[in-house]
């Protein structure tokens, strides 16, 4: 039986649900609403003036085949980033749950890098690899590779989502260490009686009891790979070479705020808007029915 | 905000001398420089203060040049806008555009009834940021231009004779492959791409950028940089880019780093790089006019300038923009631009300033520093190489990166990646005609 509150009335209820709904209103209606009322207009930057051109700001965008591109690189580069960020992350957290001596200090030396900013990542992974300066860079063509991300989409692609998955990888670390110790010791120790080896009492049973964590992070890291990185993109590459690295929510930042196109820089945030909100949809529609609470 | 009204009223409460106040008019100073540059720049406007007791004038950096427009612009809408607001040469068409926040510099310095005498100023370098009419809109702060740095020890040790003629892109060619064959990892480079090979490589052969006089004659004006002058050399760059004779570094200047490491033999860059390469550079040295292809009609030209102006915003007291003029006036002084000619590497904007640079044995003291200003002014500007005055060109520079790009990895050829830039940047043209009209 689930276990219900009731309120007798509706002034107490209503005062605990106001703090929420006040910062949804402020901070996510307000101007998600400004977002779509703006994007039917072409402005001047100034605010002088305004024209309206309905959904001419929408026409424009679809029929442009580079911003169209920039959707599939999105997808690779939101893909890539999640992998990147997620994968690492569990493998680290099952061999530090494993740990018995100085587990404290390897955690604390893993999670450091979370408290890095984007963007300040984003210098630190420019320097290692910069084409002329750079350590990897300089081992690398030691090694008889010619490091060039200037001119190489793929190379760019590849730096771009390292140094965002980078940070993230503790903050998935810290989640998936705490769903492993939350794992019944119990049904292991049974596991390992029956003469379950590691990997197999890891596939078998502690991954799907990690589902709902994992599907948790999915979510979370779809969004950051969205939203979080154009710090990043900015830093190391600025949607080059070409537009290889070109991602929707930078095209969203240098449309705006480089070049002062307020109206397209508008109407691609409600896309943006749109996309994830259809992503988290088909999320929990289709991924969370194989998610076992 | 809360801020600014906090400080105004301790400052209100604290000084309790409103005659004082009064008395003096304060004008805000926004602006983008850091380091050597904003040093050089507060010292200017604290001599201006201290030299009279009427205008006060406050400076205050507010980032790199497109965060300073932004702050700019979002200060306007506020009702908050500064005096005085320095922005890049790439936004001028968007300053002029706003008719309403701006107020015309020749409108300012009409009303304060200060000496001004237009042709006074260098053309090649106001004529950026001047109407048809000859009316200047925008006040050139810091303009510099494109030159040819050249590592004289990398040639010496390639076998070339240093002081070889690199007049011509024909010569370079020559030179490029005989580095090469010395085994030279990077015989060229450049920084500011679009700027060096498009821009100002199409007013030094005397070719369009983009209809109605690049710009300057309406808003209804279309690329043209597509045209076999630019295809022929951005093909060649391509070659020798495939060639590895032209590293490519990056879409800013980052390319600076490779030349002043002693990596790259010729780098193409701003006259205004010199500060940094004369500080760094562990070699010999020099600067050399841009090259040009011989056998265009009418090149050499003179090349563009970059940098940026000071626009006067709209919406002050007379009484403020008379302070504007005073500081202006201030800045035109020639002392005053011969220091700042001298100490930054950037173009004087007044003959005078050139003149009291020249009498006081710079240029030879330093030789090289005057290549920018011979080649802006020893022709007379063209339609074709007064500037120009786009729309949106911030965005366009970078379509035209990322076009340029693909030339350099192969992917485009040059007539491909052109046209295709062409068709990309008048989209964006358009809209920026449709949000002025």
């Amino acid at each position: 039986m689930e276990k219900r509150v009731t309120f007798k009335g509706w002034l107490l209820p209503l005062c605990l649900i106001a703090p929420q709904v006040f910062i949804s209103a402020v901070f996510f209606f307000y101007p998600a609403g400004q977002a779509i009322w703006q994007s039917l207009f072409i402005p001047d930057p100034f605010g002088l003036s305004s024209r309206f051109v309905g959904l001419g700001n929408f026409e424009y965008l679809l029929g442009d085949s580079y911003y169209r591109a920039s959707f599939i690189t999105t997808a690779i580069f939101s893909t890539l980033v999640t992998l990147a960020a997620m994968i690492p992350a569990l493998f680290l957290a099952v061999m530090a749950d494993r740990l018995v001596k100085s587990a404290g200090a390897y955690r604390t030396l893993l999670i450091w890098p979370y408290a890095v900013a984007p963007a300040v990542a984003g210098v630190l992974w420019l320097f290692m690899f910069n084409t002329r300066v750079g350590v990897v860079a300089w081992y690398l063509g030691q090694l008889g590779y010619d490091w060039n991300h200037v001119l190489n989409q793929n190379e760019a692609m590849g730096l771009v989502v390292v140094a965002s998955a980078w940070g993230r990888i503790s903050y998935n670390f810290l989640f998936f260490l705490a769903a492993l110790q939350a794992v019944p010791r119990s049904i292991i120790e049974a596991a390992a009686i029956d003469g379950a080896r590691f990997w197999r009492r890891f596939f078998t049973i502690v991954l799907p009891l990690l589902s709902p964590t994992t599907f948790f992070l999915l979510v979370v890291n779809i969004v950051y790979a969205f939203f979080e990185t154009f710090g990043v993109i900015h830093t190391i590459t600025s949607g080059g070479p070409q537009q290889a690295t070109t991602i929707l929510v930078y095209k969203v930042f240098s449309d705006g705020f480089v070049g002062q196109d307020l109206g397209s820089s508008a109407a691609q945030s409600v896309i943006l808007l749109l996309v994830v909100g259809l992503l988290t949809v088909l999320q929990f529609k289709y991924i969370e029915k194989r998610v076992h609470y | 905000m809360q801020k600014i009204a906090l400080g105004a009223l301790l400052a209100a409460i604290t000084s309790l001398a409103p005659l004082a106040a009064m008395a003096q008019t304060e004008i805000q100073f926004w602006h983008a420089f850091t380091g050597r540059l904003g040093e050089l720049l507060d010292e200017q406007v604290a001599s201006f203060n201290a030299d009279q007791g009427d205008y006060k004038v406050t400076a205050t950096h507010k980032g790199n040049y497109s965060e300073a427009l932004n702050a700019g612009i979002a200060a306007f809408r506020a009702g908050e806008q500064p005096h005085i607001l320095q922005v890049f040469e790439v936004g001028t068409a968007t300053m002029m555009a706003a008719k309403g926040a701006v107020k015309p510099v020749y409108e300012v310095m009409e009303q304060s009834g200060l000496p001004f005498d237009p042709n006074a100023y260098l053309a090649a370098v106001t004529g950026y940021y001047t109407t048809p009419e000859g009316q200047m809109l925008s006040f050139p702060y810091n303009s510099s231009t494109q030159v040819l740095y050249v590592n004289r020890d990398a040639l010496t040790g390639a076998g070339i004779d240093p002081d070889t003629d690199l007049s011509t892109w024909q010569k370079v060619d020559e030179v490029l492959d005989q580095l090469k064959t010395a085994g030279h990892a990077c015989s060229y480079t450049t920084s500011w791409q679009s700027w060096v090979h498009l821009e100002s490589f199409s007013a030094y052969h005397n070719v369009p950028f983009a209809t109605q006089e690049n710009g300057f004659g309406g808003l209804d004006t279309e690329l043209v940089f597509n045209g076999p002058v630019q295809v022929q050399h951005i093909d060649k760059m391509g070659e020798w880019a495939r060639d590895g004779k032209f590293i490519y570094a990056g879409r800013r200047n980052e390319a600076g780093a490779n030349f002043r490491s002693g990596n790259c033999a010729l780098f193409t860059e701003s006259s205004a790089g010199y500060a940094g390469v004369k500080a760094e550079a562990q070699f010999a040295f020099d600067i050399r006019p841009l090259p040009y292809w011989e056998g265009v009609e009418g090149a050499p030209q003179n090349t563009i300038i970059g940098g940026a102006s000071l626009w006067v915003m709209a919406g002050h007291e007379a009484e403020e923009y008379k302070a504007v003029a005073a500081f202006l006036n201030f800045l035109s002084s020639p002392e005053i631009q011969a220091k700042w000619h001298q100490d930054t590497g950037y173009l004087p904007i007044t003959s005078a300033a050139g003149e009291v640079t020249r009498a006081a044995g710079f240029y030879d003291a330093n030789p090289g520093t005057d290549v920018a200003v011979i080649q802006m002014t020893t022709k007379e500007p063209t339609e074709n190489s007064k500037g120009l005055r786009l729309g949106s060109f911030d965005q366009i520079r970078a379509i035209i990166d990322e076009e340029l790009e693909a030339v350099w990895s192969g992917d485009k050829d040059a007539q491909a990646a052109l046209d295709s830039a062409v068709e990309r940047g008048n989209q964006l043209l358009r809209r920026f005609e449709q949000a002025s009209n």
